[in-house]
């Protein structure tokens, strides 16, 4: 008895900072429909940075609490929406969640980067730490009984503010009606500030009593996330009492699991399958059940306008691409060191696992987080199934986990958007904590994954491995190109585009959804299958899934060629830590800084490439001057004018800044054309006049000279040319309240409605 | 002979019934008309008429077989189709393709002729391949018809088409709708224009408050008094 309530007062006061968490997830949900995975990162660069002041520096505790809590959290919170999240109205729900993975990313990157792991660094002490009351013969310590007091807290603030302050209003007026709250003069932008910034704090909160609890670890503090999204969804979102009553389930379950675990009838395994990982993914289950319960997702006309745009694909270039992929890399593989082999391998892998949420997340627009799931079960499959890495073997591994992958997303369907996304997190986590730790499946920590037997062919070394690994992507690569032109591609964009549409034409929803997953789950597997090489669990991790799914959006996760982006970025990504040590911490938070900057450029980096050259097409006295520039650098170069290293890099700001800008160039009027073709050429001369063998001695560094100059000059001569002062993205509705009309708005709209001013 | 037979039909959302009770006929061949102010339920009716909104009591019938539990895709694998007031084309496909989709989702042969056929009845060539998403208004509204014809119907539901076209084009698509109903096809129209309602439906029922408060010919509703108050006010 006396073992139950001391356990009990533990799993509610684990339930009160769920509870804390879960209130800020529904808060900024609400208020800006983006539901923020970086939520549980927050509340870990609040405790860092509490931890930083308090314990490091010596900063008094009340001081030290209301500077992260009530500044630096707000202020981080009030930022983000302002940089990170306003730009993503009007686009996808993939886009809007990738987002916050990019800032999760992001945010764990900056805390490795300044708070590297460090078992000599000051404790993390709790508050009033030794101090404990007795309550009914239990201790309880101070900690927790502040716990419990901030969770009240909260629930009485929140319920305040949101029912008594005209905030409060503004901001259930805005979950009500984002637009017919604007045409009434509310401000929806400054309520989600306000949301964000609250929600930062509460974050804060929660991650500073967390750490109290358990110290400074990223990871418990980070995936704190989980609970609270369990809580969040069991309160379906909205709903603050309910979010409560679920965290204190959730803290009770872990909490009397802890106790009783190790009695003797306590199950320890089912099936023969050990249930040792069940701890860690009790909130999963309790996740997965509350998402499950819900009620079908009723199809509803006029969602959102999407901004993406995607271009069927052609036949001729997607043939030549594909077969030119796999000649440069049959032409460069021989000149790789074996660790860069290796690593171009990986980045071929990632490309596979990130195509195959081309169909899926591209094309019908349902975001999937565990694409690696379905690569570490092909590797399964591929090593135990007998045969030996044979092609049937192969072919039977990924039908198997396309099988797999279609009647795991059978239950899920009923789902859609972010509760769909957020159950395939789930599914993620479950067969990551309970199916890859059994002896059945990673006896002794990784498996040997038999290469792949094809006829007259022998492939053993790491070269090998990688053209036939990159072979297989631009097969594969064909083979989304084919669906993409064929009958299932168009309803699988229907689907993305409009289901309720798709459905009163006569769709089968679920039958379609099915098939992309299974499609999804099928491609996904290859890049496990093919593997090769001993694997171990690790690499098929839910959190190693999100890296790709955010570099996949980034690179164009609508095309073939920005999975390719992505998966490279990603290879190349590591690349540059291992090149350039100095840079090991930028390149932690590079994919997270990459990913943030998606709200500006939805459509994805491969895409935007395609579309700056796209205007050269046809411009043939443009294509001319092009080629003869690159003639001239050439010739400058074989006459020992220009270094090699030069060479590259001139030749790369040539194509990549100066030719798309040129079209812009002759478009745009005198004056601004002449200070562009000045800049333009400064710039290039300068790029060509120092020698970058000499200047620069890394490779590493030359690479990133080439980015930073490309963008420099790009860039630069590109808001030169930029016409006129830029437009105010204000709603229309907005201008005039917050100041006055313009002179020229006013003859605008007089225009507009056809006044005649006499 | 009644190709769509709603009965009874009632639609709550928490304590507003949007719909109290509706019964409504159409007919193969005629274009039937449903009015009345904003706010009636007209697309709610809609709504569940395509299944895209449960109804909480009542039926709904399409060639005398009761509908009402059945999802949205199996009625249109019956013959029904339906436009949206909000347009709803998908916009990363071409205007083509959007067609495209609807043929092949009816499991027809010969698809792309029929998506020829459309596109010339409706008049859009001159848009075919254009990526939906950048068109005006009044064309979407046209490749919305487009689409849904090109699934073969029995039934066509119409939500508001004339709405965002101009004169000429609102008249040639009253055309349109008088040659559809005369190959045989029944036409639910929901329209805010009352000249194009008066010209082309040959039955109109009037609804106010989730109730149908009149019906009958065009010109029997035009000196319905029921009619005049509902759209005038108490006279």
């Amino acid at each position: 008895m006396q073992q139950l309530l001391t356990f009990t007062i533990i799993g509610l006061s684990t339930g009160a900072i769920y509870a804390v968490v879960a209130s800020g997830l529904v808060v900024t949900y609400t208020t800006s429909g983006i539901f923020n995975l970086a939520h549980g990162a927050t509340g870990m660069l609040a405790a860092f940075t509490y931890w930083q002041l308090r314990f490091d520096w010596d900063v008094p505790a009340p001081i030290a609490l209301f500077l992260t809590l009530f500044v630096l959290c707000p202020l981080f919170g009030a930022l983000t929406e302002r940089v990170v999240m306003r730009g993503l109205q009007g686009t996808t729900e993939v886009v809007r969640l990738s987002v916050t993975v990019a800032l999760f990313a992001f945010m764990i990157g900056l805390a490795n980067w300044v708070w590297p792991s460090d078992s000599s660094r000051e404790a993390f002490l709790k508050f009033f730490e030794g101090n404990s009351v007795s309550i009914a013969g239990i201790n309880v310590s101070w900690h927790r009984i502040i716990t419990f007091g901030c969770a009240i807290l909260v629930a009485i603030v929140l319920r305040l503010v949101l029912f008594r302050t005209r905030m409060g209003v503004a901001m259930r007026a805005v979950v009500d009606d984002r637009n017919l709250t604007e045409l009434n003069g509310g401000r929806p932008d400054r309520v989600s500030m306000f949301a964000w910034a609250l929600s930062a704090t509460l974050a804060g909160l929660a991650g500073i009593l967390l750490a109290g609890e358990q110290q400074l670890n990223i990871e418990p503090l980070v995936l704190l996330v989980i609970n609270a999204y369990a809580a969040a969804i069991i309160g379906r979102l909205k709903n603050l009492p309910l979010t409560f009553l679920g965290a204190a389930v959730l803290g009770l379950l872990d909490s009397y699991y802890l106790a009783y675990s190790d009695e003797s009838w306590f199950p320890q395994s089912a099936f023969g399958f050990s249930l040792a990982g069940i701890r860690a993914a009790i909130p999963t289950i309790v996740l997965f059940i509350a998402l499950l319960t819900r009620p079908q997702s009723r199809l509803r006309a006029g969602i959102v306008r999407f901004r993406e745009e995607t271009r069927v694909p052609e036949w001729s270039t997607s043939i030549l691409g594909a077969v030119s992929l796999v000649a440069v890399v049959v032409a460069i593989s021989g000149m790789l060191t074996r660790s860069n082999t290796l690593l171009l391998l990986n980045g071929f892998t990632m490309a596979i696992v990130a195509l195959s949420l081309v169909p899926l997340t591209g094309y019908a627009g349902q975001m999937s987080l565990a694409p690696l799931t379905f690569a570490g079960l092909g590797a399964i499959a591929m090593a135990k199934l007998p045969g030996d890495g044979n092609i049937a073997t192969f072919v039977l591994a990924v039908v198997i986990v396309a099988v797999v992958g279609g009647i795991v997303a059978l239950p899920a369907l009923r789902l859609s958007g972010i509760y769909l996304a957020l159950s395939t997190a789930a599914f993620a986590v479950l067969v990551t904590k309970l199916v890859f730790n059994q002896k059945q499946t990673f006896q002794s920590g990784n498996i040997a994954v038999p290469i792949l037997k094809i006829p007259f062919v022998e492939i053993d070394s790491p070269r090998g491995r990688l053209i036939l690994t990159a072979t297989a992507f631009s097969l594969l690569g064909l083979l989304v190109v084919a669906v993409r032109r064929s009958r299932l591609g168009r309803r699988l964009i229907a689907l993305k585009d409009s289901p309720a549409a798709a459905a009163t034409l006569g769709m089968n929803l679920t039958r379609t959804k099915v098939a992309a997953f299974a499609l999804s789950a099928g491609i996904g597997a290859c890049a496990g299958a093919l593997a090769g090489d001993k694997v171990s669990p690790q690499q098929y991790d839910f959190t190693q899934s999100l890296p790709v799914v955010l570099l996949a959006v980034v690179g164009g996760v609508g095309t073939v060629g920005g999975a390719l982006f992505g998966g490279l970025l990603l290879g190349g990504n590591s690349v540059l830590a291992s090149v350039v040590p100095s840079l090991k911490n930028l390149s932690k938070i590079l994919p997270g800084t990459i990913g943030i900057t998606l709200g500006r450029n939805p459509s994805g980096a491969a895409t935007q490439t395609a579309e700056a050259f796209r205007v050269l097409k046809g411009r043939w006295n443009l294509l001319v001057f092009i080629g003869a520039g690159a003639f001239v650098i050439w010739a400058l170069t074989a006459a020992d004018v220009l270094s090699h290293w030069t060479f590259v890099v001139t030749g790369v700001v040539w194509f990549l800044a100066v030719a798309p800008n040129l079209p812009l160039v002759v478009a745009s009027s005198s004056a601004r054309r002449a200070t562009a073709v000045v800049y333009l050429a400064a710039g290039l001369v300068i790029t060509a006049a120092i020698d970058w063998s000499t200047a620069l001695d890394v490779t590493g560094q030359r690479l990133i000279a080439i980015v930073i100059l490309v963008a420099v000059i790009g860039l630069g001569a590109q808001r030169i040319m930029e016409s006129g002062p830029r437009v105010r993205a204000d709603s229309p509705d907005v201008i005039g309240l917050d100041r006055d009309f313009s002179g020229e708005e006013i003859e605008r709209a007089e225009r507009e409605l056809r006044v005649v001013i006499r | 002979m009644s190709l769509l037979y709603v009965d009874r039909v009632i639609v709550r959302f928490g304590g507003v019934t949007a719909v109290d009770g509706v019964n409504l006929l159409a007919r193969a061949g005629e274009v039937t008309g449903l009015i009345g102010p904003n706010g009636a339920g007209k697309t709610t009716l809609f709504n569940v008429i395509s299944g895209m909104q449960e109804p909480t009591g009542g039926s709904v019938s399409l060639d005398s077989v009761d509908i009402t539990d059945l999802p949205a895709h199996k009625r249109a694998q019956r013959g029904m189709a339906r436009t949206f007031q909000r347009l709803e084309l998908f916009g990363s496909l071409s205007v083509r393709d959007n067609i495209k989709v609807a043929a092949e989702l009816a499991a027809l042969t010969n698809v792309n002729s029929i998506v020829d056929e459309m596109i010339e009845r409706v008049g859009i060539a001159d848009i075919a391949d254009r990526p939906a998403g950048d068109l005006p208004t009044g064309s979407a509204r046209l490749v919305e018809i487009a689409r849904a014809l090109a699934t073969r119907p029995k039934l066509l539901l119409l939500d508001e088409p004339a709405s965002g076209l101009d004169e000429a084009e609102s008249d040639r698509l009253g055309e349109l709708l008088r040659t559809l109903a005369a190959t045989g096809l029944g036409v639910l129209l929901v329209e805010h224009d009352m000249g194009l309602v008066m010209k082309v439906c040959d039955v109109i029922y009037v609804l106010d408050l989730g109730q149908i408060i009149a019906h009958g010919t065009p010109n029997e509703i035009q000196h319905d008094p029921k009619v005049l108050e509902a759209y005038l006010g108490a006279s």
